[in-house]
C-alpha cells in the first residue's frame, strides 16, 4: 500500500499548491510542530509563523508561512493559510523585509500577550533563516 | 430640418463617442478576464473555510458560550449593513442593482422599528445613498489607489466590522455585493455574515475531529478571518461583475452609437440631395424665365 496522500495549499488569491505524492508533512501548529503521516486522524489546527515542510519522494519542499489553519481528513490534508513564501524563492533581501516589519510590529505598545507572542515566534523563524 | 453643418458635426461627436465606449469595452474585456479568474480561484479558498466552520460549529460543545461572532448577541436590535459598490461608474446596472437590493432591505428593517447602520465600499455607493440615508451612514471606505481585490483590504474592513461588532454597536450584520454568474447576469446578494448563517447546510459529516488547541479556541480565531474572507469573496465576484456588466452596457453603447451614425449619415444624404435639387430648380426656372 502507498504511504502517499494529499496535500493542498490555498491562499485567499489562489490555489497556491497542491501535490498528490506527499508522505510527510510537518506543520508548525500552534501548539509544537506537528508531523502529518497517511491515516492521520481528522484533526483541525491552528498554525502559528513557521515552516511548512512537505516530504515527498521527489524531494522536501519548504514554506514559510504565518498564520493558517490546517485540516486533515480522509487522507486529505489543506492548509488555509493567507501568507505563503516559497523558501528557495525568499532571498535575503525579501527576508529581511520581512524581519524589519515584524520587528516594527512586536515594538508597538498597544499588543497582547497572544499577538506578542506570535511575532516573537516570527521573528525568530525569521531569523533562522540566515 | 438642421443645416448640414451641424449634422456633419453631430455625426462626428458620436463617432468619437462610440470609438470612447468600444476602447472601454476591450479594456473591460481584457480586465474582466483576470477579474473572473481570480474570483474563481479565490472560491476553495472560502468555501474550505466554511466547510471548516461548519465542522466546527457542529461540534462544539457548548453552545451557550459559544463565541457571539457565531451565535449573535442574542439581540435583533441594530443590523449593520456593508454595501459594496465599485469606485468607477459607466458600468450598467451593476451599482443600481446593488443599492436597489440594498434599499428594500433597508426600508424593511425601519419598518420593523430597528436601527440601521450603514458602510459603504466604494464611492460609487455612498453617492447614491447619502442622499436618502446620509443619516445612517458610519463610514465609507474606498480602495480607489489599489488596482485589484487584495486580501489586504478586505482585511482592512473586517478589522473595522470586528471592532464595531465587539463594542457593541450592532447585533447583525449583512453584506451586499454582486455575485458574478456570467458576463450579462450579475445577481445581488444578501449575505449576513454576523451571526453566522448555517441554518440551512446541515450537510456536515458527523465525522469527528480532533482539535489543536481546543473547539472554542480555534473558532474564536477563525470567526474574525472567516469574516475578512467572507468580504474578500464578496469584493473578488464584485470585481469581476462590475467588469462584466461594464463590458455589456460599453458593448450596447457601441452598438447604439453605430445606429445613430447610420441614421445620422442617412438625414445627412437625403439633406444634401434636397439642397443640390433645390439649386437645379433654382438654376432651370431661371434660364426659363430668360
Amino acid at each position: 500500500m502507498s504511504e502517499e496522500f494529499k496535500v493542498e495549499i490555498v491562499n485567499p488569491e489562489k490555489s497556491f499548491l497542491t501535490k498528490e505524492d506527499v508522505t510527510e508533512v510537518v506543520v508548525p501548529a500552534f501548539e509544537g510542530e506537528m508531523g502529518i503521516l497517511k491515516d492521520h486522524i481528522s484533526i483541525i489546527s491552528f498554525l502559528k509563523p513557521g515552516i511548512v515542510k512537505i516530504i515527498s519522494k521527489a524531494g522536501n519542499e519548504n514554506y514559510f508561512v504565518e498564520d493558517g489553519i490546517v485540516e486533515f481528513k480522509n487522507n486529505n490534508l489543506s492548509i488555509l493559510t493567507s501568507s505563503i513564501f516559497n523558501l528557495s524563492e525568499i532571498d535575503k533581501t525579501k527576508q529581511q523585509e520581512l524581519l524589519k516589519l515584524a520587528e516594527e510590529e512586536s515594538i508597538k505598545p498597544k499588543i497582547n500577550d497572544q499577538a506578542k507572542y506570535l511575532i516573537d515566534q516570527k521573528i525568530e523563524v525569521l531569523k533562522s533563516l540566515n | 430640418m438642421a443645416s448640414l453643418d451641424d449634422l456633419k458635426k453631430r455625426i462626428a461627436s458620436v463617432k468619437s463617442t462610440q470609438k470612447i465606449t468600444k476602447a472601454m469595452k476591450m479594456v473591460a474585456a481584457a480586465k474582466l478576464r483576470r477579474a473572473q479568474e481570480s474570483a474563481e480561484k479565490g472560491r476553495p479558498y472560502s468555501e474550505k473555510m466554511n466547510n471548516v466552520i461548519l465542522n466546527l460549529s457542529s461540534g462544539i460543545s457548548d453552545k451557550e458560550n459559544a463565541p457571539k461572532l457565531l451565535s449573535g448577541t442574542g439581540k435583533d436590535r441594530v443590523h449593520l449593513c456593508v454595501v459594496m459598490t465599485s469606485d468607477r461608474g459607466l458600468c450598467g446596472g451593476f451599482n443600481s442593482n446593488i443599492i436597489k437590493k440594498a434599499k428594500t432591505y433597508f426600508s424593511k428593517i425601519l419598518d420593523d422599528g430597528k436601527d440601521l447602520k450603514i458602510i459603504t465600499v466604494g464611492s460609487k455607493g455612498n453617492d447614491q445613498l447619502k442622499r436618502t440615508y446620509g443619516d445612517k451612514i458610519i463610514d465609507n471606505i474606498s480602495f480607489k489607489e489599489s488596482k485589484n481585490a487584495s486580501y489586504f483590504d478586505a482585511d482592512k474592513v473586517g478589522k473595522i466590522v470586528i471592532e464595531k461588532f465587539q463594542k457593541g454597536e450592532f447585533d447583525v450584520c449583512t453584506i451586499f455585493y454582486n455575485q458574478f454568474k456570467n458576463v450579462i447576469t450579475q445577481i445581488p446578494q444578501a449575505q449576513q455574515i454576523i451571526p453566522l448563517n448555517n441554518q440551512e447546510e446541515e450537510n456536515s459529516s458527523d465525522e469527528s475531529y480532533e482539535f489543536e488547541p481546543d473547539e472554542d479556541e480555534i473558532l474564536s480565531n477563525l470567526l474574525p478571518k472567516n469574516i475578512s474572507t467572507q468580504i474578500f469573496k464578496a469584493m473578488l465576484e464584485n470585481s469581476a461583475s462590475e467588469q462584466g456588466s461594464r463590458m455589456s452596457a460599453m458593448d450596447n453603447a457601441t452598438r447604439n452609437a453605430g445606429e445613430m451614425v447610420d441614421k445620422l449619415t442617412i438625414e445627412y444624404n437625403r439633406s444634401r440631395q434636397a439642397a443640390i435639387t433645390k439649386e437645379l430648380i433654382e438654376i432651370i426656372s431661371g434660364a426659363e424665365s430668360l
